[in-house]
């Protein structure tokens, strides 16, 4: 047992990079500047958080085309995903502020600023939770997926912190939708969380990917998703709990299936096997 | 509307401005205070010097560069024609025409990088040594045997051999440079060596002629390439420098900053995913010397006939001069 605990660890432990990890820590402060009533002063090298860039709102624009059409050309660049959602998703943003401030998990989580990354993580206990519990099924997905918490691109183009903050935790909550949902990181799988994000958060990202995504399937998987996954994804999506309002990092010991119960959310119809087969 | 890009520029660089350098309109010591010196600052042991609109010890600036164009080496080719809609190649042609080298003429190209310049070199002067082949082939109409017997040894020397050297302080853009001269098959004639303009590796008196294009600007003490250029170089032999500069035309000055303030980060984005590079080195044009005073630095450091050409209005000027 000691030998399959060890594996893990030594892998996901290798991958723990120093992606900026002294600029998270100070997105944190950042905001406890801003609380504490002090000035949001341009102190990150022009910027209002670390990695921040100011752009004017013609930049702006140019930036959703641009990475719109890079993201399309090449789907691995993540990056520019990742900027297309920045650039878009303002109002999508300030909405889900606002369902996370009248949310009392959702206002803690705005306070207290947790960050999902491995350094923050306690594999060992983690490992050692029982089989079903929240935290080991994570785990596993991390695992079998070959995924680290650790590879998420930072923020750039979100000119309000805490906003920022907001995308920020989307992007780390990403990873434990898969688990909560039950998806691989395939396509199909990639396709169906996209399809509840979207129905959840608004994002025109989400919303892009969950049309385009489709595209690349193939006419097996393309059948699952429309006729079992897709709606299955919409509806939970629309109904469950606001998804970023949870504080997952205190929730590791609870069950699974409690947690979906708590969340409204089903578990899935179909579980697509984790092949990265996409058959395009 | 040249004060608001201005504006818009300096709102932009959240950064400490050392002086407004956005907008092209500073001449050599005409709108600021002597005491708000450009570039250096003599206090006591921290130099300081800019970096784009950044005020960074000198000691740091060649790193944070080196950094810059180790980030920005695989997508350099592919930027430059996105940024310059492919203009660059206009005017990296001109300069090869001004050059006209002629065949056995050895080229040093510092800052070289990718070779742009080294590999037109080579493609003139082998088509000028075709050339001149073609036309003594024609002017001999009916050799004697004697003629013909005595051109084959001729040509076995091949005393017209050109050689170009591409010297960069950069390993990457040289390791993209050595890729591209693979791909064309590109043999002979090229050689690839890493150096620094400020301390070139070469003895005296070794080449014809010196380029450096569009890499003047970021060397931290342009005289002292300056006077390297002139220590490497034969006498007689020719400076030649291709670098952005300041466009005269107000209108175009305006059009020009919006777009490389608005456009050129974003492409760096989307095109590099490197913003702050391209940033830098919008930052970087606004801060090196216009035509005028630069040909004041290359006659300083003992060049002649130094003359200078604009290219697009000024975007870009062509700088010479010749060691004599």
């Amino acid at each position: 047992m000691w030998h399959r605990l060890s594996n893990p660890f030594i892998w996901l432990n290798q991958r723990q990079s120093s992606l900026a990890s002294k600029g998270l820590k100070a997105l944190t402060s950042a905001h406890l500047l801003h609380a504490s009533g002090a000035e949001p002063s341009c102190s990150y090298d022009g910027g209002l958080y670390p990695g921040h860039i100011q752009t004017t709102p013609f930049q702006k624009a140019l930036l959703a085309v641009g990475s719109g059409v890079a993201a399309l050309q090449d789907p691995y660049r993540h990056d520019m995903v990742a900027v297309l959602g920045e650039t878009t998703g303002h109002l999508a943003l300030i909405n889900l502020r606002d369902r996370m401030q009248n949310d009392p998990e959702g206002y803690t989580i705005l306070t207290e600023r947790p960050r999902i990354r491995l350094s923050t993580l306690d594999l060992e206990k983690m490992a050692s939770l029982p089989d079903g519990s929240f935290g080991r099924e994570y785990l596993r997905f991390l695992e079998e997926n070959k995924v680290t918490p650790d590879s998420r691109a930072e923020v750039k183009f979100v000119d309000d912190e805490e906003l920022a903050y907001i995308m920020l935790r989307y992007r780390e909550v990403h990873d434990l939708l898969h688990t909560l949902l039950g998806m691989p990181t395939n396509m199909l799988g990639e396709v169906a969380v996209k399809w509840f994000e979207a129905a959840q958060t608004g994002l025109p990202m989400c919303a892009l990917g969950a049309v385009l995504g489709p595209l690349r399937l193939n006419a097996s998987r393309l059948q699952t998703l429309v006729t079992s996954l897709g709606p299955w994804a919409l509806q939970n999506g629309s109904r469950a709990r606001c998804v970023l309002s949870i504080f997952y990092e205190r929730r590791w010991e609870q069950s699974l299936e409690e947690l979906r119960r708590e969340l409204n959310i089903e578990p899935p119809p179909v579980i697509p096997s984790a092949s990265k087969k996409t058959g395009a | 509307m040249a004060a608001s890009v201005r504006l818009l520029v300096r709102g932009l660089a959240h950064r400490s401005v050392t002086f407004a350098a956005a907008g092209g309109s500073c001449r050599s010591g005409g709108c600021l205070a002597p005491s708000s010196s450009r570039c250096v600052s003599d206090t006591a042991e921290d130099r300081s010097t800019h970096f784009g609109f950044e005020t960074v010890p000198e000691a740091e600036k060649a790193k944070r560069v080196y950094k810059v164009f180790e980030n920005v080496a695989q997508k350099y080719d592919v930027m430059n024609d996105a940024m310059s809609l492919g203009v660059h190649r206009l005017w990296k042609d001109m300069l090869l025409h001004v050059m006209h080298p002629q065949p056995g003429a050895r080229l040093l190209d510092v800052a070289g990088g990718t070779g742009d310049i080294s590999f037109r070199f080579l493609d003139y002067v082998r088509y000028q040594q075709e050339r001149q082949k073609r036309r003594a082939a024609g002017s001999v109409q009916t050799p004697s045997w004697q003629d013909i017997s005595d051109k084959y040894p001729a040509e076995e020397d091949r005393p017209q051999e050109s050689r170009a050297v591409v010297c960069d302080i950069n390993k990457e853009m040289l390791k993209v440079g050595k890729q591209r001269a693979d791909g064309m098959g590109i043999t002979s004639g090229l050689s690839w060596v890493v150096g620094d303009a400020e301390e070139l590796p070469f003895d005296d008196d070794q080449f014809d002629i010196y380029t450096v294009a569009f890499g003047i600007r970021n060397v931290t003490h342009v005289d002292q390439a300056l006077q390297e250029a002139l220590r490497v170089l034969k006498p007689g032999g020719r400076f030649m420098c291709l670098e952005f500069s300041k466009v005269t035309n107000p209108i175009l000055a305006s059009l020009y900053d919006a777009y490389s303030f608005q456009v050129i980060p974003v492409l760096g984005e989307v095109i590099a995913g490197d913003w702050k590079s391209y940033q830098y080195l919008v930052e970087s044009i606004r801060k090196f010397p216009d035509q005028e005073e630069f040909k004041g630095m290359i006659e300083d450091a003992g060049f002649c006939c130094v003359q200078y050409f604009n290219f697009t209005g000024g975007v870009v000027a062509l700088h010479s001069g010749f060691k004599l």
